[in-house]
């Protein structure tokens, strides 16, 4: 069949749109990270802004609302110097096609010269990254349940930070593995930098079909999943996942996959504890974990503005 | 009108006939093969030297809607399909008598593909009540189906079957079941789990077939399964057809090449329902269209404007353009599977059309001259262009394929000539 084209590089191999975490070069990760390490000081500066993308227009469409996420992409663009404009698009229901290419179409007119996009569908920042004019470049901040790169790239510099040696960790993904666009971005991270053994961990009904075809250990069982990790993301479970069949309650699933004290003693002493937010105490993590010492939980939120910096200011630098 | 093809080599699955011959026709039907009539004067010749002279192609899944009747029948004619079974998700759907009748009379006033309805198996194809298909078989319904949407009771598909077997009336069901299936876009797998799309398993489409298995083996019930996609799937049909069950079958063509890595970025023009499935999945079909458990293979034609298409993967409507991409397809497929040209046409000729019952498929004397000429050893290129179709959503855009069709007759005229 036709070669199907990496759309997220250009013809030098240089990063041109972020669109997922799969298929990128351990190279331009490892350059994100680096970069995104020269920002982290502007960020503890009296004046925290750098003169990089002075006269650049970066729009922040969210097709699905996110204050925090799109709240990070603006600080990182305002820090950059760039000029930003962040839209809630409603979501027409009759004619959603029209909505996001003219939607597309008309921003590019203005000049944009990047979208940060956040959309309810897998895939949707391809369809953007498709149709945009070839100098505007392209972020996924979030689509559907397939990837949401900056997070993974953030997740990556906060367990760097910590753990500095990818090579000889053992990382666990723990919950709601299926819906969860972190989950997928954190696995094609973590493998592509050489973790040697990646877990996820969860009931049958939230694991993915062939999830180990990714590279990544199943364990349905917490405490036989945590033990000897270095490090344990926990995942938000989403409240409408009590709806269905997937799971009977809230406190059963706390039961058997919530983070205790007691299980995460199951890992080393020295594991850390990650959590893309916003978290459900109670349900997925208990607040004695939340808030003790082995939590990077508020690291990762403040390293996530140097990392998506650094993203902006390596496309930025990319022309085609 | 009389025509006179020449120089081409005539091949006719059903009698195994292949052998370079002229072909002559007058007052639409065939009225001699090899030796000229006595005193013949043509009103067209057709110069089909270098070609295969077949059978007009059988296509037992078209997708019509209002308004683009004549563009899809020019479609079909470009593709060399003279006859087509449409499916009743038209709109209105074909759950009245009179929306069959006129259906059939405006596909009738441009002499081109002989458009063959199904009708629907329940009223509105909602799958609660019967629709009057008594009735609606008078009208020219060769069949009764629900389209892409199933049922969603058990009992109402029993009577339904029931029904339709007093009658000796075929019903051609897509198996899918539709909790299984819900809200899923592409073959739950890996490329799935991936890409972050809602899968549809494989057992969507066992469990329904199970059930119209066993419902038809229950009922007598003349069963047609269409567009099967999985494995598992080609298995049951072989041994429900072993163990007697009156049951044919039918997939699309698109399924015997494409596989669900084929989607690559989530690219909408592979959003097929049902959807591809692996390579497993391709290399069962292809047995199963060899071996002759799937009786015919179909384009599952639907165009769809680019609006429908320009969408995340999952908001795009599904389905593929494909009456301009059988014979291609299936020629590639031939040559993949190094199956005899004759044995690949019969599968798009007369075991399509004996599978639906129609008086198609067959070249013989007095036989209906519905005929396709085509020239298997060029190549054309799929672009946007190049369709007729007012849809050009196919996922072979860019593709080089083989077999280029000349010319189509239908019924005594030339429906489509190359040459303009």
């Amino acid at each position: 069949m036709l070669s199907k084209k990496n759309l997220q590089l250009n013809d030098n191999g240089d990063l041109h749109h972020l669109l997922a975490i799969e298929g990128l070069p351990k190279r331009i990760i490892e350059r994100i990270l680096d970069t995104a390490e020269s920002f982290v000081g502007i960020n503890e500066r009296e004046v925290k802004v750098v003169p990089l993308l002075r006269g650049k227009s970066i729009f922040n469409i969210f097709f699905e609302n996110s204050t925090r996420t799109r709240t990070t992409f603006e600080i990182a663009a305002k820090r950059l110097s760039a000029d930003v404009v962040s839209l809630d698009v409603a979501r027409s229901s009759t004619n959603k096609g029209e909505t996001i290419l003219d939607t597309i179409a008309n921003l590019t007119a203005m000049h944009a010269d990047m979208f940060v996009v956040r959309h309810s569908e897998s895939g949707a920042p391809y369809l953007i990254a498709q149709h945009a004019a070839p100098h505007v470049h392209v972020v996924n901040a979030g689509d559907g349940r397939h990837e949401h790169p900056t997070q993974g790239l953030l997740d990556m510099f906060t367990i760097r930070k910590y753990k500095k040696d990818f090579t000889r960790l053992t990382v666990a993904i723990v919950g709601d593995i299926l819906h969860s666009r972190v989950a997928r971005s954190q696995i094609h991270a973590l493998t592509t930098l050489g973790v040697p053994e990646v877990r996820v961990i969860g009931p049958r009904t939230l694991l993915p079909a062939d999830i180990e075809r990714l590279g990544v250990r199943v364990f349905t069982s917490l405490e036989e999943g945590l033990k000897g990790v270095d490090v344990v993301t926990m995942l938000r479970l989403q409240n409408e996942r009590m709806n269905g069949a997937l799971l009977p309650s809230a406190s059963e699933y706390f039961s058997r996959y919530g983070l205790t004290p007691q299980k995460l003693a199951l890992a080393k002493p020295d594991a850390i504890v990650l959590h893309p937010g916003p978290m459900n105490r109670g349900v997925e993590i208990d607040s004695a974990v939340a808030d003790g010492k082995q939590s990077v939980i508020l690291p990762q939120v403040t390293y996530g503005i140097a990392v998506r910096m650094a993203v902006m200011a390596i496309l930025a630098g990319s022309a085609r | 009108m009389k025509i006179a093809i020449r120089k081409g080599r005539v091949v006719d699955p059903a009698s195994k006939f292949d052998a370079p011959a002229d072909v002559f026709i007058a007052a639409g039907k065939i009225v001699a093969i090899g030796q000229q009539p006595a005193d013949w004067h043509s009103n067209r010749e057709i110069n089909a030297d270098g070609c295969v002279v077949a059978p007009g192609l059988v296509d037992l899944a078209v997708h019509v809607k209002r308004g683009t009747l004549a563009t899809e029948l020019a479609a079909a004619a470009a593709g060399g399909v003279t006859s087509m079974v449409c499916s009743p998700d038209t709109d209105p759907v074909l759950d009245e008598p009179g929306l069959v009748d006129m259906l059939r009379l405006r596909a009738q006033s441009f002499h081109s593909t002989h458009l063959y309805p199904l009708g629907a198996l329940t009223k509105a194809l909602a799958g609660k009540h019967l629709a009057e298909i008594s009735k609606l078989a008078q009208a020219g319904c060769v069949g009764f189906s629900q389209a892409d949407r199933g049922v969603f009771d058990t009992q109402v598909l029993l009577h339904a079957m029931q029904y339709a077997a007093t009658f000796d009336y075929a019903v051609w069901l897509q198996p899918e079941d539709l909790h299984l299936a819900s809200g899923g876009v592409a073959h739950e797998g890996e490329v799935a789990s991936r890409l972050g799309l809602t899968g549809i398993p494989s057992i969507a489409e066992t469990i329904a077939l199970a059930t119209h298995l066993e419902l038809a083996r229950a009922t007598g019930v003349r069963l047609h399964v269409c567009r099967v996609s999985a494995a598992e799937s080609v298995a049951m049909l072989r041994a429900a057809k072993a163990s007697g069950v009156r049951v044919t079958a039918d997939v699309a063509v698109n399924h015997l090449h494409l596989i669900d890595l084929d989607m690559g970025h989530y690219d909408s023009n592979f959003r097929l329902s049902p959807p591809l499935r692996t390579s497993r999945d391709r290399d069962a079909l292809r047995a199963g269209v060899i071996d002759g458990t799937i009786d015919a293979i179909v384009s599952d034609h639907t165009p769809r404007q680019d609006d429908a298409k320009q969408l995340p993967f999952a908001e795009a409507a599904p389905g593929a353009t494909g009456l301009e991409t059988l014979l291609s397809l299936t020629l590639r497929f031939a040559e993949a599977a190094k199956l005899p040209l004759a044995t690949a046409l019969s599968r798009i000729t007369h075991n399509a059309a004996d599978a639906a019952r129609l008086p198609a498929g067959r070249i013989a004397v007095d036989a209906a001259s519905d005929l396709c000429v085509f020239d298997p050893g060029a190549y054309r290129l799929v672009t946007k262009a190049s369709l007729k179709s007012a849809g050009k959503n196919s996922p072979f855009l860019g593709y080089e394929l083989p077999g280029v069709v000349r010319a189509t007759v239908t019924a005594g005229h030339v429906a489509y000539d190359s040459q303009g």
